[in-house]
């Protein structure tokens, strides 16, 4: 019966995960970017959600209200100021650019918050459980969490595919210089691509902040668990991610229950695994 | 009627000038034993440590476009292979480091064969997965400490040397000896026809396989080479910290973020930008380094600023502005005098 529940809490632990992945796919679908600090602004996010809820004394969840729009502003900000300057055939820019502001966003966190691990109360939220037959227990938290997460994914999905602001999306992707000649501003789409992909990253730094304690130097964990799930879910499939992170979540939670020192390795090897037979992921959608 | 013959050089007058220099630069650092403080030993031989560090990394993205941000898994694996044959078997260090560097050789292959399956900035994050398995890894190794790392025994340190001086002056050597053998691969593999290609692969990749360049496999023996001798550095840098955790050993800031803001400050894939990043790198931590994570902060900026603004980095900008170039690299026609 332990397996079992490791495997359901696994699942559930696979739609957080999912929602890292998510952004993380969005942005690399449209622009080809890979955002190194990524996890760094889940970071950010949660200690932008404790900084609210502290202040005005609300649940994190009403938190998310200004979380949510307060990241996507910063997405926009910086893909325009800063990010937008690196796109181009060199791959290096992006990358060495996220990364510095990976280290800026963690010793920034580090010089207002200090080192010491914080968490978020949901209240009686947390406690609360659903019993299934054969001595099982849901938390309601994790499987409100993993519903939004399949909700947000769904949404990601509904825009890219079914709204104008997706066609532009994938407009940019498939040519940029041609998006651009039929009246595409690329700068202000790729604004927009960065400042959804905070959006969704508001939502997870939050639930990350309520599910578990959280501190400055956790950003680059949360990136790895992130990319992980895109990769083993296939590039460019935003329902890929989801799949991705619940295995991830399955075999994080199957590792920790043989030895708790395996928990981690677990997540890695089962990628590594992926990597090894399926290299372009188990649903990939691009090259 | 006079003829104007032309013939091809790597030398110039820089480069030549620039030789004696570092000759007699090597020279004076080979006797700092003799000159130097025990501090400024100590921070000389971590410069050579982290240029060597900084060398292998531009070679591997500044001249095969493998951008790893995971290279920390070979300078802790070799440090661990260090402390491993060294309390296990009883062999002394000085044979252990160059072992270090051919196990964090083998060891790449498989990794390789893995990781090159990820493109770009993929492969980057595919690297930082791989250090993090390592970390791990060692971490469950309990008769090297787990999580909390070991020691290296008293009794092989008082091997190494009759005294204490005596040892400090080896570790500087041989932290010294390692940043000249880094440079000299380096220069002599660039040098070389697999240079050629590798300069080739970095220029376009699409133009060079149309030349019949197999990038794959340049790209992969640059990542074994670069793996090995990355290890063997790693090696030193705990020797030279006498103790091993695998949260220092595979420490992302320490052996990767730092090593890639000295190259990037100093200028990618050229030979010479490491040693001015190295420079100015440890310049600005003697100065600044009481501001904690503020100097961090600090970094970070000054990273991103010459990335945007000045991409080829300090040596870069003033070698494009100039042609000056210190190691006789590319070819340039001369007009012979009559």
């Amino acid at each position: 019966m332990d397996w079992i529940n490791a495997i359901i809490q696994g699942i559930l632990l696979g739609g957080l995960y999912a929602l890292f992945a998510a952004g993380l796919s969005l942005i690399f679908g449209v622009m080809r970017l890979v955002n190194i600090a990524h996890g760094d602004l889940i970071v950010l996010a949660a200690f932008l959600g404790l900084t609210i809820t502290t202040a005005l004394g609300v649940s994190p969840l009403i938190a998310l209200l200004l979380v949510v729009p307060v990241m996507a502003a910063i997405g926009y900000v910086l893909q325009r100021g800063i990010l937008n300057q690196t796109l181009g055939e060199d791959i290096l820019p992006p990358l060495l650019v996220t990364f510095g502001l990976s280290v800026i966003i963690q010793n920034g966190l580090l010089e207002i918050y200090s080192a010491d691990p914080q968490k978020m109360s949901a209240g009686a939220l947390e406690t609360a459980s659903i019993a299934l037959p054969g001595d099982l227990n849901i938390g309601v938290l994790p499987l409100m969490m993993f519903v939004v997460a399949v909700a947000v994914i769904a949404g990601l999905q509904w825009i890219f595919y079914h709204s104008s602001l997706g066609r532009a999306f994938r407009a940019v992707s498939d040519k940029q210089d041609i998006a651009q000649l039929m009246g595409l501003n690329k700068a202000h789409v790729f604004g927009l691509a960065m400042a959804l992909s905070l959006a969704v990253v508001g939502i997870a730094g939050v639930f990350l902040g309520i599910r578990t304690s959280f501190d400055p130097s956790i950003g680059p964990g949360r990136l790895i668990f992130g990319f992980e799930a895109v990769i083993i879910g296939g590039l460019g499939n935003i329902w890929g991610t989801l799949i991705g992170g619940i295995i991830l979540g399955v075999s994080q939670n199957i590792g920790a229950q043989i030895n708790p020192g395996w928990q981690l390795l677990a997540g890695h090897i089962a990628f590594l695994f992926v990597l090894a037979v399926r290299p372009r992921g188990l649903f990939p959608r691009i090259d | 009627m006079t003829t104007t013959s032309y013939s091809i050089s790597r030398s110039s007058k820089a480069s030549r000038i620039a030789a004696v220099a570092g000759i007699a630069v090597l020279a004076l650092l080979i006797a700092a034993p003799w000159w130097a403080g025990r501090a400024d030993m100590r921070l000389l031989s971590e410069m050579f440590l982290y240029l060597s560090l900084a060398c292998l990394w531009n070679l591997l993205a500044g001249y095969a476009g493998l951008v790893s941000v995971g290279q920390q898994a070979f300078v802790g694996f070799g440090g661990y292979m260090l402390f491993a044959l060294a309390i296990f078997a009883g062999i002394s260090p000085l044979v252990a480091i160059p072992m270090a560097g051919v196990l964090g050789a083998l060891i790449a292959v498989p990794v390789a064969l893995l990781i090159f399956r990820l493109r770009g900035a993929y492969f980057a994050i595919g690297t930082w997965v791989i250090a993090e398995v390592f970390r791990l890894s060692f971490a469950q190794i309990s008769a090297l400490g787990g999580g909390s790392g070991t020691s290296l025994p008293v009794a092989i340190i008082r091997d190494m040397a009759s005294s204490r001086a005596m040892r400090e002056a080896t570790t500087y050597w041989l932290a010294l000896g390692m940043a000249v053998l880094v440079l000299a691969v380096i220069y002599a593999l660039l040098r070389s026809r697999r240079g050629l290609a590798l300069t080739a692969i970095r220029d376009s990749e699409l133009a060079s396989q149309s030349f019949g360049i197999d990038i794959w496999r340049n790209k992969f023996f640059v990542y074994v080479i670069t793996a090995g001798l990355t290890a063997m550095t790693g090696a030193l840098i705990f020797l030279q910290k006498l103790r091993i955790s695998p949260d220092a050993a595979f420490s992302v800031n320490d052996w990767t973020a730092f090593v890639i803001f000295i190259v990037v400050i100093g200028g990618i894939g050229t030979l010479e930008g490491p040693i001015i990043g190295v420079i100015v790198f440890f310049l600005l931590r003697e100065t600044l380094s009481d501001l904690g994570t503020t100097y961090l902060l600090i970094l970070g900026v000054v990273a991103i600023a010459v990335m945007l603004k000045a991409p080829n980095g300090l040596w870069g900008t003033l070698k494009d502005r100039t042609g000056l170039e210190l190691f006789p690299l590319s070819r340039r026609v001369m007009k012979n005098k009559q």
